[in-house]
């Protein structure tokens, strides 16, 4: 947490010393270097979050109205679905968050020169554009018979994704998730060992600042849960490929399994999206308000707690697949405990902001934004808990709505806040506040009118995945659809307002955020030279 | 701050509408234009539903607003300008306390009414029919086994609707049921799964190849009630309906006849008018 450094400054001088900085294209092909492999995931993540992005207005085009208007197929548009889940988890948040934020602030944070296994960071990066090469070579071959792309959902439920996909998509949107998995793995084997190993000396666990806790709990969700993913995907390639059934009930498997397999996967997997936003916020509310976070221990032990129930609780995506009664029940209890150290962490934040100094730049606005709506998406979240009431949401826009204001809004808020809490340090450049608060504002009246109507449409019984809908719907689908126009709106005043400071370049200080900024990346230059820390700071 | 009361402003707007209105644009069987709640429920595990979810949306509702107020505090006191100095407190012992137990309270009287609504739902009372219903790329077939008969339910294309039928939800054939009497619906998937799902009955069941799911259902009030499969299942998933249709003892005893007589030798299904189904 609050630490203070030693000669951190001064140590950058002789930098150059024993290593020469490569240039041109070899100093990113070949890179070994956190804070350029940092910035290639953030490249990456924007590559990615624009083309989900993309995606998403194209299926809000379609749904504006009843009718099918932008796809000539509904399996069309189940591929633009399926893509848009695995872009935006695979390709955006975790590129962003954890690749981007996580190399670049990591190592700055805990007084370390550089990753762990720097040669294993560069490929854990590269493994990434293969993937996402792959999944979008799925988009082009046979998925359904005589249809290009997988339209299985980002879940790819067997046996829709078996039987019901005789063409090699998804084929290749298996060998894309392995390889996203692996590049994942990796990368988590090397921020456990740097956060172990590498603190600068002084800095304990207890001291740690909560955006690296909040990556190390990730890493662990990662490295956990990743393996079961690929154990699925690997027994639903040779189900598809080799003539086994284990998700084949004419075989005496069972279609359940792979739902138990995937979902025990998957829900680590979402707060392996959200997790690292948490420490985001926590840096971020700790700065703005001048004050260290409230509750320290129990903001970081909230999270390693949300991280371990997180593996006990999959089924609650699974109540109506015909579970035992013992077996919802038990769900039920797990899932809502999840609520309590969420809680913790709400009013903790909320605590660290009472009595504080508070500046509301840029990247405060989007972590309070994140703070109100990850809380509406919460509760949310305790509603579907109940197999009761989730017997009617399920598979309804209300589960649309949720989700994406946990992971929309709430990731994604996050991923915003560090964007403009660490621009200044990445770059060394100052953004455009007013554009920067005009894209919050745009943004988050525009998710608003995206996702609350959507609340409506499930609890009135609209399915979800569909690329047309009874009339009724159409009220509501439409108000949703002009949100995501204003949202979309939001995003191009964030590319001009980036573009703006990259040809401006108005030069940051090294601290542009005063007494509140009180971690080690701030005594460092903006931004930081190409090796940092030679000489190890020293924390009291 | 001003940022944070326009928000205030606008919760403040949406969560009154939210609580209220639901019920009242409700339709019968089958979802309203700008309906923002559940369907209107027609049988007791629904009515225990939209009982439940009222309790919950009210308790959702204050917790959110909370928070809000919350943040509207301190948005507007603890700015730089209203507050310059920043205080240093980073524990309260009490305070961490409540907020940790306080929601364990609020979780546990949650579980208790959801645990009952549970086990009402998937406690399946002595039923006086059954009807099997299986799932297929992309239409339904009924059984009802005590009969011995078995047809095939498939939306109704444009041209074949009548102007009082919904689009996208009205079939060709309907299941059909007696009102007041307790239905089992087994429920089987043919090659992928699907789900069963009827809004305003509160069931909907997973339609999966090789397992035979069961739930149950009581309408007390005669009618059609739609709904549609919830469960992805490629390419028509969303043209592949569910309608129930509810009818008195008597019109059901007419019915049963007719469709003995009707579909009789439909052990298999008939190789279908899947091409009508897009």
């Amino acid at each position: 947490m609050a630490t203070t450094a030693h000669g951190a400054h001064g140590d950058h001088a002789h930098d150059d010393h024993a290593h020469h900085t490569p240039t041109g294209w070899r100093r990113f092909v070949y890179s070994t270097n956190h804070k350029d492999i940092g910035t290639m995931y953030l490249v990456f993540a924007m590559v990615g979050g624009l083309i989900g992005g993309f995606m998403s207005i194209a299926m809000r085009m379609e749904l504006q109205f009843p009718g099918l208007q932008i796809f000539h197929d509904s399996h069309q548009f189940n591929v633009f679905t399926t893509a848009h889940g695995l872009i935006m988890i695979f390709f955006m948040v975790m590129p962003a968050l954890i690749g981007g934020f996580g190399n670049w602030i990591v190592p700055l944070m805990i007084g370390a020169p550089d990753m762990a296994f720097p040669r294993m960071n560069n490929i854990s990066f590269w493994l990434l554009p293969a993937s996402f090469t792959l999944l979008l070579i799925s988009a082009f071959v046979e998925g359904e018979p005589g249809a290009p792309g997988v339209g299985a959902g980002w879940t790819i439920y067997a046996p829709l994704s078996s039987i019901g996909h005789p063409g090699p998509a998804v084929d290749f949107a298996i060998l894309s998730l392995h390889i996203a998995g692996a590049s994942s793995i990796l990368g988590a084997i090397n921020f456990i060992t740097t956060i172990f190993n590498m603190r600068a000396p002084g800095m304990t666990l207890h001291k740690m600042p909560l955006f690296v806790w909040s990556q190390l709990v990730t890493v662990f969700l990662l490295l956990l849960s990743l393996p079961v993913l690929a154990g699925a995907i690997t027994m639903l390639l040779t189900d598809r490929n080799f003539g086994t059934t284990f998700f084949t009930a004419d075989g005496g498997g069972d279609p359940i399994l792979f739902q138990h397999l995937f979902w025990f996967f998957g829900h680590p997997e979402v707060y392996i999206l959200i997790v690292p936003g948490f420490g985001i916020v926590s840096q971020v509310v700790s700065t703005f308000s001048r004050k260290p976070v409230f509750g320290y221990l129990g903001m970081a032990y909230a999270m390693v707690a949300i991280g371990g129930i997180g593996f006990v609780v999959w089924a609650h995506h699974m109540y109506t697949v015909g579970m035992s009664t013992g077996a919802q029940a038990y769900f039920i209890a797990a899932t809502m405990v999840i609520a309590v150290p969420t809680g913790v962490k709400i009013f903790s934040w909320i605590a660290t902001m009472w009595g504080g100094s508070i500046e509301f730049k840029t990247p405060m606005l989007w972590a309070v934004g994140l703070i109100f709506l990850f809380t509406v998406g919460g509760v949310t979240g305790v509603v579907l808990a109940n197999a009761g009431v989730d017997r009617v949401l399920q598979d309804t826009y209300y589960v649309v709505a949720h989700f994406h204001y946990v992971l929309s809004l709430g990731a994604v808020f996050a991923v915003f806040a560090g964007w403009y809490y660490w621009f200044p340090k990445i770059t060394g450049y100052m953004y455009n506040e007013t554009i920067g608060k005009l894209h919050f504002w745009l943004t988050f009246v525009g998710v608003n009118i995206v996702f609350f109507p959507q609340h409506f449409l499930g609890l009135a019984g609209m399915p979800r995945r569909v690329a047309d809908y009874p009339d009724a719907f159409a009220g509501w689908n439409y108000v949703s659809s002009i949100g995501a126009y204003v949202s979309a709106a939001g995003l191009g005043v964030f590319i001009f307002g980036m573009i703006l400071a990259f040809v401006r370049k108005e030069k940051a200080a090294d601290n542009p955020w005063g007494a509140g900024a009180t971690t080690l990346e701030w005594t460092l230059p903006s931004p930081p030279p190409f090796h940092q820390f030679n000489v190890l700071p020293r924390i009291k | 701050m001003l940022v944070l009361k326009r928000l205030a402003a606008v919760a403040a707007a949406i969560t009154p509408i939210l609580a209220g209105c639901g019920a009242a644009l409700a339709g019968v069987g089958q979802p309203s234009p700008w309906q923002m709640g559940f369907q209107q429920s027609v049988t007791p595990v629904m009515d225990n539903v939209v009982w439940f979810h009222d309790f919950l949306l009210w308790l959702i509702t204050a917790i959110t607003l909370f928070v809000l107020i919350l943040l509207v505090i301190v948005a507007v006191r603890f700015n730089s300008r209203a507050n310059p100095t920043p205080s240093r407190t980073t524990h309260h012992t009490l305070l961490e306390v409540a907020w940790t137990v306080i929601p364990v309270v609020i979780l546990t009287a949650i579980a208790i009414p959801s645990f009952k609504l549970l086990f009402l739902q998937t406690t399946i009372p002595p039923a006086d029919l059954t009807v099997k219903a299986t799932g297929k790329q992309w239409y339904w077939s009924y059984t009802y086994p005590d009969s011995k008969f078995e047809f095939d339910s498939v939306m109704l294309q444009d041209k074949d609707r009548k102007p009082d039928q919904p689009r996208l939800l009205a079939v060709d054939n309907e299941m059909v049921v007696p009102v007041n009497k307790v239905v089992r619906v087994q429920v089987i998937g043919a090659e992928v799964i699907h789900a069963f799902a009827v809004p305003s009955f509160g069931i909907k069941i997973d339609a999966v190849p090789g397992r035979l799911n069961e739930t149950w259902f009581k309408a007390t009030r005669e009618g059609v009630y739609y709904g549609q499969c919830s469960e992805l299942c490629g390419k028509d998933h969303a043209y592949m309906p569910i309608a129930v249709r509810v009818v008195n003892d008597k019109e059901f005893a007419s019915w049963l006849d007719q469709a003995k007589k009707r579909f009789a030798g439909n052990e298999a299904p008939r190789a279908t008018t899947l091409a009508a189904a897009k």
